[in-house]
């Protein structure tokens, strides 16, 4: 009897193990020909059309009529996006960060996880909309920006959607922290802004970074809102409130007209490659800040 | 023993399901050519959002009268309704523009459409000589006031390179000009529309049918763009609206097609023009 129970535990540990497996091998088969499939369309544009991959990256003639799919502007634009929204949205989050884990009395935590949570299932679209009837009408009124749609309102609208990411991974930063990091400093008669400046920012550096990181590449990758208020215009940013565009927002905007095995499909293939090669890059950065915090 | 597999059983076979449903969402070929399965007789169409306000409407009635067809109408531009016509996706692709890349497609032309300048009022111009539409377009006037307008800086608002509209207006105006890359880029002609409405200084190309009030509609080179001027030819920004089918249109789709074609009271209110009424022909313009 009890070896009869033992063989059919032993066999049901088999059946469940192989599942574990398969489900396994389907996700790294989806992800490697995810990958392969944007490499061999991403790079046609470069061995079928032979573009120099010099001029995609650094031309900012974007002339598929001409043969001439030059993606300066965009890898520009998407730069421009990301340095904004991270200005703004970096400190301030890893404010709230340092607030939330060492400051705020537990009741108000109680609010404000749950606040920030919702915040993170909010569409992108809203935050789109609510930028295109909020945010450039006052860009508009208010600068010598004569549309309202550009860089800043893109910015501005990326700096709010990334918060939730970096408040989250800061607080988390700080709370992982040892105790007796902070007891020890206010013992020596440290005040608590001295405690948090010198102490504990420092200690939880690395842990910053990767929220910063994370901030980051949502912000590469945020689309539909971005392109909603941006105007999509294919030049360099002139100043802060002119249009421009960014590699997510000019794939989205030329996609329905990309016809199968073109140059312009070709073109926005390459941008999404190039996407997913940030993504990577990204990554790897959390990968060794992570490292160095163990 | 038998009992106790059940559950085994059970887990490998949500998995296999499982495994069948991430194999599905692997990546295929692209393009979405898939056709959907349909039902007998339901017609699918898309492309130009030019022409949509007169197929909407046309669909309504059709309908109406046919209980048993159900008809689905959708926007995303004349570029992609081609593309997904020629890719069997849908059964009628809507182009402002015709598709002589694509010989395999048939040009089922339905009505002629006209397309205006409109500007925000605060522009202070109401009519362009085609060469100052031109300079305009193609960035060489930065203010409304260097071409007899209203001290305002002049904001180009186009269409995606996808659009049908945007083809038309640079083939019948433009000619080899490029088009300024410096203006604000919306994706639908309605989008275009509430944005030049609400920015100071806003120009843009759109289809008559689509123009609401809130904005100034330019005559070129002195002649506005009425029916009467389009088709006595006096007018040039017109082009005939196109509902591409592969091959022949067949049954409940060439039965719809005629009945847009022949729908004058429809075709009118929306501010498009019937062929037959044209007294010019494309090469003309």
């Amino acid at each position: 009897m009890i070896a009869l129970q033992a063989r059919r535990s032993h066999r049901v540990e088999r059946i469940a193990l192989l599942g574990l497996r398969i489900a396994a091998a389907i996700v790294i088969l989806a992800m490697a020909s995810l990958l392969l499939y944007l490499a061999f369309e991403g790079t046609k544009t470069f061995f079928v059309d032979r573009f120099s991959l010099f001029a995609f990256l650094f031309s900012p003639t974007f002339a598929v009529d001409s043969n001439h799919p030059g993606a300066a502007v965009f890898i520009v634009g998407t730069l421009a996006v990301t340095v904004f929204a991270i200005a703004i949205g970096g400190p301030f989050g890893i404010a709230v960060g340092i607030f939330l884990a060492e400051i705020a009395p537990t009741r108000m935590t109680h609010v404000l996880k749950p606040a920030i949570e919702v915040m993170v299932g909010i569409p992108s679209v809203v935050y789109g909309w609510l930028g295109l009837t909020l945010l450039v009408p006052l860009i508009r009124t208010h600068t010598t920006s004569p549309s309202g749609f550009g860089l800043a309102a893109a910015g501005i609208v990326l700096s709010i959607m990334i918060l939730p990411t970096v408040i989250t991974l800061s607080e988390d930063a700080f709370r992982s922290l040892p105790t007796s990091l902070k007891e020890g400093s206010l013992a020596l008669g440290a005040t608590r802004w001295q405690t948090i400046t010198r102490v504990l920012l420092p200690s939880a550096a690395s842990g910053l970074a990767v929220a910063l990181i994370l901030g980051i590449a949502r912000a590469v990758g945020e689309t539909l809102a971005i392109q909603m208020v941006i105007g999509n215009a294919t030049q360099f940013p002139a100043g802060i409130f002119a249009p421009t565009a960014s590699l997510t927002t000019e794939i989205v905007t030329d996609m329905p007209g990309a016809t199968q095995g073109t140059l312009l499909e070709h073109a926005l293939f390459s941008m999404a490659f190039l996407l997913l090669l940030i993504a990577m890059v990204l990554i790897v950065l959390v990968r060794l800040a992570l490292r160095r915090r163990s | 023993m038998q009992r106790k597999s059940a559950p085994a059983a059970l887990l490998l076979g949500l998995l296999l399901a499982g495994a069948a449903l991430a194999a599905c969402s692997a990546p295929t070929q692209s393009g979405g050519a898939e056709a959907p399965a349909r039902a007998n007789g339901d017609i699918t169409i898309a492309g130009s959002t030019a022409l949509l306000p007169l197929v909407k409407d046309a669909s309504a009635a059709y309908q109406d009268r046919h209980k048993a067809v159900k008809i689905s109408v959708s926007g995303g531009g004349s570029a992609t309704g081609i593309a997904q016509v020629a890719g069997h996706a849908i059964d009628i692709g809507d182009s402002d523009i015709a598709a002589p890349e694509h010989s395999d497609l048939h040009d089922n032309r339905v009505a002629v459409v006209g397309f205006a300048i409109a500007t925000n009022p605060s522009a202070g111009v109401k009519n362009l000589t085609k060469q100052q539409l031109q300079d305009v377009f193609a960035g060489k006037v930065a203010n409304w006031k260097q071409i007899g307008g209203a001290d305002q800086k002049i904001v180009i608002v186009n269409r995606p390179r996808s659009s049908g509209t945007r083809a038309v207006f640079a083939k019948t105006v433009m000619g080899n000009v490029p088009i300024a890359e410096s203006g604000l880029v919306q994706d639908a002609t309605g989008t275009v529309v509430s944005v030049v409405k609400q920015t100071p200084g806003a120009v843009t190309y759109v289809a008559l049918s689509g123009v609401t009030g809130g904005v100034t509609v330019l005559s070129v080179d002195g002649v506005a763009p009425s029916a009467a001027n389009i088709v006595s030819g006096k007018y040039p920004i017109w082009s005939y609206e196109h509902m591409f089918t592969v091959g022949e249109p067949k049954g409940n789709i060439a039965d719809f097609i005629d009945f847009v074609q022949h729908q004058t009271g429809l075709v009118k209110k929306n501010k498009f023009i019937p062929i037959g009424d044209m007294k010019v022909s494309e090469k003309d313009r």
